[in-house]
């Protein structure tokens, strides 16, 4: 280790080589949530209506159901790297920091399974005549 | 900070916290995250409730309808939502941009930044009134 110049000092200290992990997840994510919700809102306002009947055939697809649950597996990831950041910068407590990002991945696991496990029952139990 | 070495002394202050004049960039940059925490917190819970009703049979998302007959509050929630989406989205694209290390000349980081809710404002009145011509909500 070096004692002169800045860049001397800190070499071999830091980096474990995926300190960038988040910052590229979050724009992988951010470009199949720009795809999968570009979809969803083009599909939802070209519906007639959003009766349940319609509801239950149209997420019955696999063209709709499949997309549906990758765009809750996008959009639950990307939530949970930028809910994080939030909390990171706002919540100066260390206790408090620690347990809201516990709580925040409980949400966002929990919310992608809930939403996942919805739309695959409605996809296996199919069309209610 | 003085006395840490000779050169930090004579460091600049700026830019100061206290004197600074407001720009489009702090708008469309405070913008991107009180829309994509909104939308964490109130959309895409929603979103999952709305399938969770669905999935749940007819009464079930017949209350989940009955939410957004309160008035204008549905309205209010759906256009909110929209928007917040439409200006995340154009804001997210700006950032791909700027990532790619584009766009910080003074100017053109002005321009984009005024361009962005702009554009989020005239996408979502044009989803609306698509939504309004056709009479499905």
């Amino acid at each position: 280790m070096g004692s002169g110049t800045n860049i001397g000092r800190v070499r071999g200290l830091g980096s474990a080589q995926e300190g960038a992990h988040h910052w590229i997840v979050q724009r992988v994510t951010a470009v199949s949530n720009l795809l999968l919700v570009l979809w969803l809102v083009f599909s939802l306002i070209r519906l007639p209506n959003y009766e349940h009947g319609l509801m239950i055939e149209w997420l019955s697809s696999p063209l709709v159901a499949v997309p549906m649950m990758l765009m809750l597996v996008s959009i639950f990831w990307h939530i949970r790297i930028g809910l994080q950041v939030l909390i990171e910068d706002y919540v100066t407590d260390h206790g408090a920091k620690f347990g809201l990002i516990l709580f925040l991945n409980f949400f966002a696991i929990g919310g992608a399974a809930l939403g996942i496990f919805s739309v695959a029952k409605i996809a296996f139990t199919g069309v209610v005549a | 900070m003085s006395g840490v070495s000779g050169s930090a002394s004579n460091r600049p202050l700026s830019p100061h916290l206290q004197v600074y004049k407001w720009g489009p960039h702090m708008l469309v940059s405070i913008l991107h995250r009180v829309t994509g925490d909104g939308m964490a917190l109130v959309g895409v819970p929603l979103l999952v409730w709305w399938l969770y009703a669905i999935s749940a049979g007819p009464e079930s998302y017949e209350y989940f309808l009955s939410w957004f007959n309160w008035g204008y509050i549905g309205y209010i929630i759906l256009v909110g939502m929209s928007f917040a989406f439409f200006e995340h989205m154009y804001s997210g694209l700006r950032h791909f941009v700027l990532d790619a290390g584009a766009g910080y000349e003074l100017q053109t980081n002005k321009m984009w930044s005024i361009a962005v809710p702009l554009a989020a404002i005239i996408t979502t009145g044009a989803m609306w009134l698509y939504i309004v011509s056709k009479n499905i909500l």
